[in-house]
């Protein structure tokens, strides 16, 4: 029997385990796409307005749902509409398996009509990129991309296949393989065991969990680490989640708009705990300086990690979640009362002043139980959403922390509604971020997902702005977005549902009937253009620039 | 962070499109400066060999040979100390020898350095000479004042001394490497 090669390729997403593809159509496609219609209910497709969005809702859906997401476009432009979705995934290690066409073999290197070298663009965004130019090879790249995807590190593959090769009849029939995944590595008995010696003499213990900590699944091995070390606990803004926010051995947010608590604790301690964590430059400024009095112990996945940015004093490469646990195991309770109350202490200081959009925040925790997914686009509405919002479950915030992408939002809540079912997914975003693909309204509507967005819209791009008036004297080039549209009736276009709100009061009100509406809705929220995010820690000795105004 | 130094890496890559660019792109996303890079397949037809002379701080040297130990397509990565290596340049040079008195002086020369004259003309000569970069640079400098006509050399080869092999370093990668299959 002979099939058509594009069949291997829905074969074998069904082999492991796919159920829903995010992408958008186009010529060299067409083979896959035909496919996929022959699939039925067994392959659910989301067609999205713009490949930027399915790529984001494939990372979206990765995130929630602990499943390699997958992304379709077509060659040329519909490829290097990928690459922001692309590199949002690799800066924030989601695992989403991207599938494009290209031109058949003999259109190959001639500057054809949407030829472009897609797999060369991607290479320093994802974990390995394919060529596939020979079928027999299909199944072999397909399933060795999703081991890839998912093992170790997560992260992004791509899968470029010329469209001569998806049309080709080849014999044989397809055999069905089990999924293969690399097994979590655990931590090495010397490591452990150099861990407690340094555990022991350690008296401001204190632990750094980052987005590896979510990833890996060990929120929950963490703070018992945690608890046994007596070490307080803060966490990058990958890392939100990991501790509740109300757990008194949550300290909060490290970095640029981090907690005082956090900051002066890093400061302080005499071994930090670093869990999955990169030490990008918004946590570790100056990373000469970082943790300056501390032992430093850095776990991850990715030896390449360890010394990249910030010196480690020791290291384990291993799986968080495993490495978590064998820490657990092996080392004695420890009690460090007056350190743990030296925390506590810094943990109730109060802020001086809250911008008008926690308490926005604060209401959709409130009326959503402190339990919806909560997708956000980048900015300052971005920063108050992770300083304000009290999370309470690892994975529940789904925001581009690596890259920092506008327009990711809507995008990567659209896959995470589909993840996630039944939960609720908000999504808060600014007016410049919902500009650039709100375009997705119309994804929510076709497939019924009742995401409410909620826009904070201070008529700014609010973060730039806050730069222009700290570090440039209120010279505001280009900030300014005295324009439209109106959101509500832009909203209302779309077919969701349309809410404004020029106060609290008003906020309530329509945050509670967009809950109930049914169906996807946005809620046009004024703020003032000059609330700030704050504290902003910045400079050579990292302090509050937001201080003096 | 300590100070800059010129490290030897020895890279084994499987033989496929794109391997090449993918190492050096590497090199420049990542901010450090490739001095020389030399690639060609070993006794296996689908494995090649490629030795990369970096500059940079050791830290960035460790730094890199993990990045290139995460690429796809890369078997093993070991970093060669120079007191534990034998490197070979191999270098082309041709240069101006008019009169007989200039072609003798050049002759000695490349006596001198065990150096082989691989073709002569009225004007000129070329000499091969495989040696150490810091051998092939004095006897560059004597050359350079006969007048060299062009050059070209192929970049540090280099392998352990001893009988350890690169190979002995795969299997312990491979229990480490965990991202990779
Ligand atoms: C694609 C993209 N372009 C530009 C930027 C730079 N940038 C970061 S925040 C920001 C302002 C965002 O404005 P808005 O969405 O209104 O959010 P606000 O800060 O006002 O809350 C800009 C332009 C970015 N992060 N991403
Ligand atoms: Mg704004």
């Amino acid at each position: 029997m002979r099939i058509r090669a594009a069949k291997i390729v829905t074969q074998c997403l069904l082999e492991q385990g796919v159920d829903t593809v995010f992408g958008y159509p186009g010529s060299t496609v067409l083979d896959i796409y035909d496919e996929i219609y022959l699939c039925g209910r067994r392959l659910k497709h989301i067609l999205t307005s713009h490949e930027q969005a399915a790529a984001h809702a494939a990372d979206g859906y990765a995130r929630i749902s602990g499943k390699p997401g997958v992304c379709i476009a077509t060659s040329g432009p519909g490829a290097t509409n990928l690459v922001t979705g692309i590199a949002a995934a690799y800066m924030d290690s989601s695992p989403v398996v991207f599938i494009t066409g290209n031109v058949a073999e003999d259109r190959i290197g001639k500057d054809s009509f949407q030829e472009v070298d897609i797999t060369g663009i991607a290479m320093p965004i994802t974990k390995s990129t394919y060529l596939v130019r020979s079928a027999e090879k299909l199944p072999h790249v397909m399933r060795q991309a999703f081991a890839v995807a998912c093992g170790g590190r997560p992260g992004p593959v791509l899968i470029d296949i010329l469209s001569s090769v998806t049309n080709k009849r080849v014999r044989g029939e397809y055999e069905p393989a089990e999924p293969v995944r690399i097994p979590a590595a655990p931590a090495a008995q010397t490591d452990v065991d150099t861990f407690a010696g340094m555990a022991a003499k350690a008296s401001k213990p204190l632990i750094l969990a980052g987005g590896g900590v979510i990833r890996s699944g060990a929120a929950d091995d963490l703070v018992r680490l945690a608890r046994k070390l007596s070490a307080p606990v803060c966490t990058t803004l990958m890392g939100l989640g990991i501790a509740e926010a109300d757990d008194p051995i949550n300290m909060g947010m490290a970095g640029m708009h981090g907690t005082y608590a956090a900051r002066t604790l890093l400061n302080e301690c005499d071994m930090l705990v670093a869990v999955g964590v990169r030490f990008s430059d918004r946590l570790a400024p100056d990373p000469e300086k970082f943790a300056p009095s501390a032992r430093i112990v850095h776990i991850d996945i990715d030896r390449a990690e360890i010394e990249k940015n910030v010196r480690a004093d020791h290291y384990i490469v291993a799986d968080a979640s495993l490495a978590l646990r064998q820490l657990c195991e092996a080392l004695p309770r420890k009690d460090c009362p007056e350190w743990m109350e030296h925390a506590r202490r810094l943990r109730a200081r109060t802020e001086r002043k809250s911008p008008a959009a926690r308490a926005i925040i604060e209401e959709i925790a409130r009326q959503t139980d402190k339990d919806a997914i909560i997708a956000t686009d980048v900015g300052q509405h971005q920063l108050w959403t992770c300083q304000y919002y009290p999370f309470s479950r690892p994975g529940q915030l789904v925001t581009s922390g690596g890259y920092g992408a506008m327009g990711f939002g809507l995008s990567a809540a659209v896959g995470a509604q589909i993840a996630a079912k039944d939960r609720r997914v908000i999504h808060i975003t600014g007016d410049g971020s919902f500009r650039m693909n709100c375009g997705e309204l119309a994804t929510t509507a076709a497939y019924g997902l009742p995401v409410v967005t909620v826009i904070l819209n201070n008529g700014v791009l609010g973060m730039v702005r806050q730069w222009q008036t700290l570090l440039y004297n209120g010279r505001y080039s280009q900030t300014n977005l005295d324009r439209g549209p109106d959101f509500s009736a832009l909203a209302r276009a779309y077919g969701v549902g349309a809410y404004k709100a020029e106060d609290l009061q008003e906020f309530k009100t329509a945050f509670s009937d967009a809950l109930g509406c049914g169906k996807a809705a946005v809620i046009d929220c004024r703020i003032p253009e000059d609330d700030m995010v704050a504290p902003s820690f910045f400079g050579p000795d990292f302090t509050d620039i937001t201080s003096e105004v | 962070m300590g100070e800059e130094t010129s490290h030897i890496l020895s890279v084994l890559v499987e033989n496929e499109a794109g391997v090449l660019s993918q190492v050096s792109r590497l090199f420049s996303r990542r901010g450090f400066n490739i001095e020389s890079l030399a690639v060609g397949t070993t006794d296996d037809v689908n494995v090649s060999r490629m030795t990369i002379v970096v500059k940079g701080t050791d830290r960035m040297a460790e730094q890199i040979s993990k990045q290139l130990g995460k690429l796809q397509p890369v078997i093993s990565v070991i970093r060669l100390p120079r007191e534990d290596a034998v490197s070979r340049e191999l270098m082309l040079v041709k240069v101006e020898a008019q009169t007989s008195q200039k072609r003798d002086d050049i002759i000695r020369i490349v006596n001198v350095f065990r150096a082989n004259v691989i073709d002569m003309a009225r004007n000129s000569m070329t000499i091969e000479v495989s040696a150490s970069s810091a051998k092939s640079e004095a006897m560059l400098s004597l050359l350079k004042e006969h007048g060299i006509i062009e050059l070209v050399r192929t970049g540090v080869v280099a392998v352990e001394r001893g009988s350890s092999s690169i190979y002995d370093y795969r299997r312990e990668r491979e229990e480490f490497d965990l991202g990779k299959i």
